[in-house]
């Protein structure tokens, strides 16, 4: 198991293999379908967002709103590949060393993963529970209004939040290899 | 009306937080089968732990509460249109609580109003039958493995797919080669051949209803259920697609006509979070029994 705290530096993230447990401690900032889109059409971050040397992750969660802030009812993540077109550009852009989220990427965000020293981490898809119990606190929320709550960007301070690296900054992908292998395996059998 | 909108909201927040017996029967049987150490068990220890700690809490398994779909076999003379209200305002109300995640959006202007009510949204399905009783089944579909649904016009050429049981075989199967991991499985296949591309994925949902352990009545259905589900677990996805021996839970088949022109393979791919649960009430709209 490998610990580590944001802000990310470029060699921790380098030196970090396809199959790793991680066990991420810092900041996180949610961003999906619509942040995605609204960046790469060269829409600005909001003040108070940074995105450099951290970690955007690809999450909708169940917010409450409570008695002097927000509580986290629910938080696993969505599935990354639907942000493809926009993600490679995304990461040199912006700095990010890290991509949270479930399903994979593709190839062009592979390659920003080795030309930028990035990596995307796998958080297991409906854990939504033992995800949001690692959220110790809602700092912020940006765009709500803008594009309602799933869709807004979140910033959570974070604990001991369990991913795994699927695809590494060295042109390694799991989705890849586990594709290619399952395909093999059912032309035997059809 | 209170008693079946209270009713309502409590089969919203059972199916949201609880996952059905039948369902986590099979997930730890799946647990027990995957190599110690490997991340594909992780993920499912992960799940196991995210079941236990969404029951105990009374929140969502899954932060995307997905598609609302009610079924309801009622009487005849039942009124529909009050259940729908009734149905629309739990659905509002089970998503201030949290049960449900703001989930309604918009398709034209791209606005979530946060109330999770909107043309749509819920889907109510009624089938009439010849009895008394009024039986209310929940699915609640996520995104992601929606997603990954598919439907197949055959013959499919490159899959060398022809109009016959063997062709649905390589169509069905060629639908979880491409899902890999993206439908957050192990998942579970709800599959319609025939019908028209409506009515073909519609059915293939309501196969969804069905427990997981049941045999389908029809032998030739039956027999490519299970050489399906077993097959596609020989192919190494796993869960989440992180390599593995269990890739599905289960797979449900069934079958209507079709016009000559058409052969629809119709195929709904639901999540190892599998939502399903259901009521029977009685006439003033108290919850009887569970079905699940």
């Amino acid at each position: 198991m490998i610990k580590l705290t944001t802000p990310f530096s470029e060699d921790k993230i380098r030196a970090l293999k396809v199959g790793d447990a991680v066990e991420i401690t810092g900041t996180m900032f949610t961003g999906r379908d619509a942040v995605h889109k609204y960046l790469a059409k060269g829409g600005a971050l909001p003040d108070g967002v940074s995105l450099r040397d951290g970690i955007i992750y690809h999450c909708g969660p169940v917010v409450l709103k409570e008695e002097g802030g927000w509580r986290v009812v629910a938080a696993g993540p969505t599935t990354s590949i639907r942000e493809e077109p926009y993600q490679a550009g995304i990461i040199k852009q912006f700095g990010l060393r890290g991509v949270i989220g479930k399903g994979g990427m593709g190839d062009r965000t592979l390659d920003a993963c080795r030309e930028n020293g990035c990596v995307y981490f796998h958080a297991i898809g409906g854990a939504a529970q033992v995800l949001a119990e690692c959220i110790k606190s809602v700092r912020n929320v940006y765009f709500l209004e803008k594009f309602g709550s799933p869709e807004a960007i979140w910033e959570f301070e974070v604990e001991d939040f369990p991913v795994v690296v699927t695809m590494d900054s060295n042109g390694n992908s799991l989705h890849r290899e586990v594709f290619a292998a399952s395909q093999a395996e059912l032309a035997k059998r059809v | 009306m209170n008693d079946l909108l209270n009713s309502l909201i409590e089969l919203i927040r059972r199916t949201s937080a609880e996952i059905p017996d039948d369902v986590q029967q099979a997930i730890l049987a799946s647990l027990e089968q995957e190599k110690k150490g490997t991340i594909a068990q992780s993920a499912l220890q992960i799940i196991q732990r995210n079941i236990e700690m969404a029951r105990q809490k009374s929140q969502p398994i899954c932060q995307d509460t997905g598609s609302v779909l009610f079924y309801v076999d009622c009487p005849k003379g039942f009124d529909q249109i009050a259940f729908g209200e009734a149905a629309r305002e739990a659905v509002r109300q089970a998503t201030k609580k949290g049960y449900l995640r703001q989930n309604s959006v918009d398709s034209i202007t791209g606005a979530n109003d946060g109330t999770n009510v909107g043309p749509g949204a819920p889907t109510l399905h009624f089938h009439q039958h010849n009895s008394p009783e009024v039986r209310v089944r929940l699915i609640l579909k996520g995104g992601g493995c929606e997603n990954v649904g598919a439907q197949y016009s055959l013959p499919v050429e490159k899959l060398k797919a022809d109009r016959d049981l063997d062709g649905c075989r390589k169509v069905v199967l060629d639908a979880v080669l491409q899902a890999q991991g993206k439908g957050c499985g192990p998942g579970v296949l709800g599959v319609c051949i025939g019908g028209d591309r409506a009515t073909g994925y519609g059915l293939s949902k309501e196969q969804l209803l069905r427990t997981l352990p049941d045999r389908n009545p029809n032998p030739a259905l039956d027999s490519l259920e299970q050489d399906i589900l077993k097959t596609a677990n020989e192919l190494g996805i796993g869960p989440m697609g992180f390599g593995g021996k269990t890739t599905l839970l289960g797979v449900k088949i069934g079958a209507v006509n079709r016009v000559p022109a058409s052969y629809f393979v119709s195929v709904s791919y639901m999540c190892w979070a599998f939502r399903r649960q259901g009521v029977m009430l009685d006439t003033t709209g108290r919850i009887e029994r569970w079905l699940y």
